[in-house]
């Protein structure tokens, strides 16, 4: 194995890399003094190109390797979902092409990009050390993000509160980590496995466990590790939110799987309703229960659609927990699936909450009110987004729910957790009708149209559109 | 050709025709008795062709209906059915020509009142239980409405009192027959008589439904109970007799006329037609009791009536008392059933009376329920007891026919009411003595009250209030003429009417092995 | 063909939101073509079909993975529901003629519904037609928040909620079966015939009926029904009470009943006398008989008195649907499509005719209006409605009663003695409410009457055209049905012979 080999097994990253030093340069260089707008655009259109370069690699040139026993991994399967993150990524950069709240045009896109190779390595992975320092980069890429609204001191606060929930989280990780490694004499997943398929809980298993999950549980923001969520969906610039929220949930969940279902298999024990045996699953069912609930139910109360959105955050990642818990290759592709529509559905609500916001000057309910007369096309996707959010057919959020509940009640023994779920959205159902009420049944309390920019809408009808054609075709996207 | 069915038709189309006179009352009142004439002819030609002597179901239609509950639709005459035509026949021209005087919306009111007689001509032809019922319960809603949008002070009370109490009987009713049907997969009369004569009819019932300790014991009895209460209710028998008097009186005189003379006939047929053939042994097993009923309905109602100031109530009640009697003699004969062979001659006399009986009664509550809206007519709506007197003197004529109906209603031999109460007592005397002894107090309460009307409206001295009281125009003394013509025909002639039913009669007694 | 009912009616309202602002008259005109269009289709089918035949519309693969097809197909009882829905829909679109308020969502939302409708009646794989249930549940709220009154959102979002929650019942039961099953398919008729075990059919069954039943307006489950119907606009309680709890009730046959037939038999048990879960749900069907019926009996807002009488007349269905027998099922069949036809026509008159004039809805105000002189055709209406809906013989319901009532004495017969209470009840209720708003004394006060017959009651405009086409549309059906069951018994009667109900005819318990 040479460096030259390593580097075009890692084409795609690398070429991400190299966009953002390009998009840097050209911003710093030759844009300096242009209007921020026409900054935006150009860096987001040039790191889009980048994406798509590297998709075209993924997607004509598609790789097989394993790379120093796992350290570095390329099959269909992450292809697929760099591919994912990579448009996720696409989606985010060009609905941030109209933004104007920072000078640091450059810098922003750049981290965005970063986060990207962050996640792009995260879930090509399967060994302790890369999967941290990957994690890492993402983490550390976010929290800039986080705090980039500098004119904003609640964005700041929330970057804060992020960094050190985060910082805890890494120490966590780090310490579960390394006891792993003192466990089994090495970082990667095969032989962690082994090394507990000998010993099944051990007390530094245990222990190793339980810090894990906490770690894991910070970055998908479940229940009790969520606190930072609604904190920093509400306050950060729109583009990172939406990037915390959408992209970033589908690389930490993919990489969550698989670790505790490549590595820590020998000890997942069993979540069956009254059959409880020692193990991860059910802690993690219990976090997974505890997310749907809390979850659901604080996000009645919110009045900011930000705040309510990272509520719901929460009880989707404790569905999607469900799936791990269940770890079955069906329930994988069944997450998958689930937490991609789950994206696309976010940022497309991320993206019309930004509009509005950035009209009304708040994301409260009530700038919401009668938006479906201010702006019909902008709350006709809005519609679709949160009747997928609350799991309505045929939008791509149910067939997400169908497989992902079908996937779990095949699992002997986690028909309860099933009905939980399943009852968490139908509560789900009131909330995301409050917003939609607002849109449709109240009138509004300013009749001028909404100005969308016209880019911007573009690409929200684009994502309302594969919402629906998802939901219509699930097969598309069913490898 | 479908003669029963035109026959029942006729009068539909006529409402239809009526209701769109819209505001010509006169071209709607003329319109109706128009159609109801044209249904008099029907009815007389199909007496003409029924064949007294034959015993089988004439003017015979049959058709598949609903297959799915082995529903037809069945249609056919006896001489019960034909005597009961003929009477609706007659006495719904008499209330389109009590009625003549009704201005308010009055193509709506004769509408209905063809739409009731359509009921009527449906519930006399129909044989099959559901398609019987259909009519039974159809026929309550333009009587409601004639009630409740044309009738006095408190017609609201009156209608809905009139309307709540059919309805109880007929869902009981409703609940007996479905019970049959599951038992024996038949809606239709003639077919549950035979089984009821063939003795399999209950014992079927008790096998299909008798899943219950109670079922078992008390289903016959219960059903019996239903079927009776939809008929009791209609005729009316005291206790189910209290929503009467209020529709009688409040409705307006043109539709009492209907109410009590065809209306209330539909009860009695259903004694005859229903409850006596299908449910015989049960009505035998609680004779006694329906035999004081019966009586307490003949007394009673005299007696109340006796009371009475309202010329309306007076006569509702005489009304209950006169079909007392109609349920007294059925009662009678079906204490004998499959008994004593001996005693044929005076069921056969009883059940014949009920007949006659019937059919005076509504010839005759009809016609003086038309003298009574000619009086209202005349006193702007006055008809107490005590309002009048000595209008002998004002007007004579009114006063003279008037009084041949009451005698009629007396009982005076030579008018109609007469022969019927003869034969009944004749026959039910030997079979149940002490009832129907007991019922001659009615016939002499009735003879007090009667005279009573006679003395304080026509006799006396004449009030000055009423010195003006019109005599009976030329038109009303003609309109007038053919019914007291009637009365005195039936009375004096009554074998004209006995030739229809008289094999009818013959086969029931025979059927019922007598 | 049959499947255009669904695609006409979605066509149709994407069309509408495409229409440009103001032009409330195409975006009517449009509707009530598209409505016609798919009751035309619907007839078609219907005269074409032949007796017993099982016609397959449409059967690809969809989600091969899951083993789930898109499978529409209409056997008789679906090709009546289909038939209502179309009858229904133009009925509720000619009462919507006056609808000036957002006028072309109103028709956009209107047609979702009922293609959704059609949908659910058409589907034949049990993925899709919980797909279909569940598109209903979002027109349906916005049309009662965004055009209803009184506590509109409330009522609205009550349903909503209901819905949701009776569907996601549903939902579990689906997985359930899908996955113990192990054939990997979503078909009704294969899962029908998949055998599960009587354990798990026992815990099945009682989900998904519940499930569905909650849209039929099952008492205990009924609370959204009167709300949801009082705050919907005219329309939308048609079709509220007409088609949406009719695919609850349809849903606890087609699904419920056929997959886990034998969760309707003995527990082995009893408890306060109850044996089996249809023990349960016959009681739960006559209490709400009784207790709708009731509590009609004493509302005094008009259009009260018609939602609980559709909870009571749902009941009528479920107690058909629990009889078991030929006779009971084809009853509840036929009592869908009557009590769809008369709700529809109750609420029309209740809604459009009366309220749309008055603005009231109080039963004691209405009284002195004197409304049978002032609108005579709504009286008119009514009284026909009402004693179709009280199940007087020639009408609809009357048929419906009567094999309900026959097959309810078939398997429980002293409950059939309840039902007689029950009837009895509707009829006064019925008869109560028409004098009170229509027929009401003028006595109390002649000069009181006097003063609102020339200042509100003169004034109230005519009963127009499209309303009383509607009338007369629904009527006709009605008084036909009632007539001439057969019609419609051809059709279902064939149907419930077919294998997919072999579970409950073989019924060992029986």
């Amino acid at each position: 194995m040479t460096y030259t080999h390593l580097l075009h097994l890692a084409l795609p990253e690398v070429i991400i890399v190299i966009t953002s030093v390009i998009v840097l340069a050209v911003d710093l260089l030759i844009l300096r003094n242009s209007a921020t707008k026409t900054r935006f655009t150009a860096a987001s259109l040039l790191a889009t190109l980048g994406c798509a370069a590297a998709i075209c690699h993924l997607v004509y040139a598609p790789q097989r390797a394993n790379l120093l026993n796992g350290v570095f991994l390329s099959n269909p399967l992450i292809n697929s979902v760099q591919i994912i993150l990579l448009v996720l990524s696409i989606f985010i950069l060009l609905l941030s092409s109209d933004s104007t709240f920072t000078d640091h045009v450059g810098e922003f896109v750049t981290l965005i990009l970063f986060a990207t190779i962050g996640m792009m390595f995260l879930v090509a992975t399967e060994d302790l050390l890369v999967l941290f320092l990957s994690l890492e980069l993402l983490s550390l890429s976010l929290y800039i993000l986080t705090a980039f609204d500098k004119l904003n001191p609640r964005s700041s606060e929330a970057a804060l509160k992020y960094f050190l929930f985060g910082a805890m989280s890494a120490a966590f990780l780090l310490f579960g980590f390394s006891l792993f490694y003192g466990f089994a004499n090495s970082t990667s997943f095969a032989q962690i496995a082994a090394a507990i398929h000998a010993a099944p809980l051990n007390p530094i298993v245990v222990i190793a466990i339980v810090t894990t999950l906490v770690g894991f549980g910070f970055k998908v923001a479940a229940v009790p590790f969520h606190f930072w969520a609604p904190d920093v969906y509400q306050a950060a610039p729109i583009p990172a939110a939406t990037f915390i929220a959408s992209s970033s949930k589908v690389a930490s969940f993919f990489i969550f799987f698989k670790f505790m279902t490549i590595a820590l298999n020998g000890a997942s024990g069993g979540a069956a309703w009254m059959h409880f045996a020692t193990g991860w699953t059910p802690a993690l069912a219990l976090i997974a229960a505890a997310s749907m609930i809390l979850g659901n139910l604080v996000a009645i109360r919110q009045t900011s659609v930000r705040r309510l959105l990272a509520y719901s955050a929460i009880a989707h990642a404790g569905y999607m927990l469900l799936a791990i818990v269940a770890h079955t290759p069906q329930s994988l592709s069944a997450l998958l699936y689930y937490v991609t529509t789950y994206a696309l559905t976010t940022i497309g609500a991320f993206a019309i909450v930004g509009v509005v916001e950035q009209q009304t000057g708040s994301d409260h309910l009530s700038s919401f009110n009668g938006l479906s007369r201010r702006a019909p096309i902008l709350s006709a996707c809005l519609f679709v987004f949160m009747l997928s959010l609350a799991g309505i057919p045929p939008l791509a959020g149910f067939f997400g729910k169908f497989f992902l509940f079908v996937a779990v009640i095949s699992t002997p023994g986690l028909v309860w957790l099933a009905i939980l779920a399943i009852a968490g959205s139908a509560v789900s159902l009131y909330y995301y009708l409050q917003v939609l009420k607002r849109a449709y049944v109240t009138n509004p309390d300013d009749d001028a149209p909404l100005k969308t920019p016209p880019f911007t809408q573009l690409v929200i009808v684009l994502l309302a559109a594969s919402v629906i054609l998802f939901g219509c075709v699930p097969n598309l996207l069913i490898h | 050709m479908p003669f029963l069915s035109i026959l029942t038709a006729l009068p539909v189309i006529g409402a239809i025709l009526v209701a769109l006179t819209g505001r010509k009352p006169k071209l709607a009142r003329i319109l109706a008795l128009t159609f109801s004439l044209a249904a008099l002819a029907l009815t007389l030609v199909i007496a003409l062709h029924f064949d007294h002597a034959s015993t089988t179901l004439q003017f015979q239609e049959r058709h598949a209906w609903i297959p799915a509950l082995s529903i037809e639709y069945r249609l056919a005459i006896d001489g019960l059915g034909l005597l009961m035509l003929l009477l609706s026949a007659i006495v719904v021209p008499i209330g389109i020509a009590a009625s003549w005087h009704i201005e308010d919306r009055a193509a709506l009111y004769f509408a209905l009142v063809l739409l009731l007689q359509s009921c009527l001509f449906g519930v006399f032809t129909a044989l099959n239980f559901i398609h019987w019922f259909t009519f039974w319960e159809l026929s309550i809603i333009p009587a409601f409405f004639l009630i409740k949008l044309w009738g006095g002070q408190r017609r609201t009370t009156a209608a809905t009192q009139f309307l709540v109490y059919t309805m109880v009987g007929s869902i009981a009713m409703l609940l007996s027959f479905i019970a049959l049907f599951l038992a024996t997969h038949s809606f239709d009369f003639i077919e549950l008589a035979h089984l009821t004569q063939a003795n399999q009819l209950m014992p079927a019932v008790v096998s299909t439904l008798g899943t219950h300790r109670f079922l078992t014991h008390h289903l016959a009895l219960l059903l019996f109970a239903g079927a009776f209460l939809g008929f009791a209710v209609k005729v009316p028998l005291i206790p189910f007799h209290t929503w009467l008097p209020a529709a009688y009186s409040e409705a307006p005189s043109g539709t009492t006329a209907i109410l009590t003379g065809a209306m209330s006939k539909m009860g009695i047929y259903g004694f005859l037609r229903v409850l006596l053939p299908i449910f015989w042994p049960q009505m035998q097993l609680v004779l006694t009791p329906l035999l004081w009923l019966a009586v307490a309905t003949i007394v009673l109602s005299t007696y109340s009536a006796l009371a009475q100031t309202d010329l309306k109530r007076i006569f509702a009640y005489s009304s209950i008392n006169h079909l007392g009697y109609c349920l007294l003699a059925i009662f009678a004969a079906a204490k004998f059933i499959g008994g004593d062979a001996s005693l044929t001659a005076e069921k056969y006399a009883a059940i014949n009376g009920t007949l006659l009986q019937s059919f005076n009664h509504g010839l005759t509550a009809a016609t003086i329920f038309w003298f009574i809206a000619l009086l209202e007519k005349r006193s702007g709506g006055l008809r107490g007891l005590h309002d009048f007197g000595g209008l002998r003197k004002a007007a004579p004529v009114f006063t003279g026919l008037m009084g041949i109906a009451l005698f009629s209603s007396l009982g005076l031999p030579g008018l109609n009411g007469f022969i019927g109460e003869f034969l009944i007592f004749k026959g039910s005397f030997p079979l149940v003595t002490w009832a129907t002894s007991l019922s001659a107090i009615g016939l002499m309460i009735t003879a007090i009250f009667i005279l009573g009307i006679l003395q304080k409206v026509f006799s006396g001295p004449l009030h000055e209030k009423w010195s003006t009281f019109a005599d009976l125009t030329t038109g009303e003394r003609l309109a007038l003429a053919p019914a007291i013509a009637l009365l005195f025909a039936f009375g004096l002639y009554p074998q004209i009417l006995i030739a229809f039913f008289n094999t009818t009669t013959m086969q029931l007694v025979n059927q019922l092995k007598f | 063909m049959l499947a255009w009912t669904i695609y006409i009616s979605f066509l149709a309202a994407l069309l509408l939101l495409l229409l440009p602002k103001n032009s409330a008259a195409a975006a009517r005109l449009l509707a009530l073509l598209a409505a016609i269009a798919g009751f035309a289709v619907a007839l078609t089918a219907f005269i074409h079909h032949r007796t017993g035949e099982l016609l397959t519309i449409t059967r690809i693969p969809w989600i091969p993975s899951l083993g789930i097809e898109y499978h529409l197909a209409a056997d008789g009882i679906s090709l009546c529901l289909v038939l209502l829905t179309g009858i229904v829909a133009i009925a509720g679109i000619l009462f919507s003629w006056n609808i000036e308020h957002r006028t072309k969502e109103f028709f956009a939302f209107y047609l979702l519904l009922i293609g959704s409708v059609y949908g659910v009646f058409l589907s034949y794989d049990l993925f899709l037609l919980f797909v279909f249930y569940e598109i209903v549940i979002i027109p349906k709220y916005f049309l009662i928040a965004i055009w209803g009154s009184t506590r509109k959102e409330y009522g609205a979002m009550k349903l909503a909620l209901y819905s949701f929650v009776g569907s996601a019942m549903v939902l579990i039961g689906l997985i359930a079966a899908y996955v113990t099953s192990g054939i990997h398919t979503m078909s009704l008729t294969r899962l029908a015939q998949a055998h599960f075990s009587p354990h798990f059919q026992l815990m099945a069954f009682p989900l998904v009926f519940i499930g569905f039943a909650i849209l039929a307006g099952l008492w205990p489950f009924h609370t959204w029904a009167p709300t949801g119907h009082v705050a919907a606009p005219t329309a939308a309680s048609m079709l509220l009470a007409g088609v949406v709890m009719k695919l609850g009730a349809y849903g606890c046959l087609r699904v419920a009943m056929t997959l886990f037939p034998l969760g309707l038999s003995p527990w082995g048990f009893h408890i306060l006398g109850l044996g089996s879960w249809r023990d349960v749900f016959a009681i739960l069907a006559i209490i709400g008989i009784i207790y709708g019926a009731s509590v009609a009996l004493v509302q005094k807002d008009f259009k009260f008195v018609i939602g609980y009488s559709s909870v009571s007349h749902m009941g009528f269905i479920l107690l058909g649907l629990m009889t078991l027998n030929q006779i009971g099922l084809s009853g509840a069949i036929i009592q869908m499509f009557s009590h769809g036809i008369l709700a529809g026509l109750l609420f029309a008159t209740v809604g459009r005719m009366v309220y749309d004039r008055t603005h009231t809805r109080d039963l004691n105000i209405l009284g002195p209006m004197n409304l049978n002189k002032a609108i005579p055709f709504a009286a008119i209406t009514f009284v026909i409605a009402g004693m179709a809906s009280m199940g007087l013989p020639g009408f609809s319901g009357f048929v419906a009663e009567l094999m309900i009532l026959i097959g309810a004495w078939r398997a429980f017969p002293i409950l059939a003695l309840c039902v007689g209470l029950g009837i009895l009840i509707g009829i006064v209720y019925v008869w109560r409410a028409m004098q009170k708003a229509f027929f009401a004394d003028a006595t109390h006060g002649e000069a009181v009457t006097n003063d609102h017959h020339t200042s509100s009651t003169e004034a109230l405009p005519p009963i127009t055209l499209p309303e009383r086409l509607g009338a007369l549309l629904l009527i006709a059906t009605s008084v036909t049905i009632g007539l001439y069951p057969q019609i419609l018994l051809k059709l279902i009667v064939p149907a419930l012979n077919s294998p997919l109900f072999d579970g409950i005819r073989r019924g060992s318990w029986q």
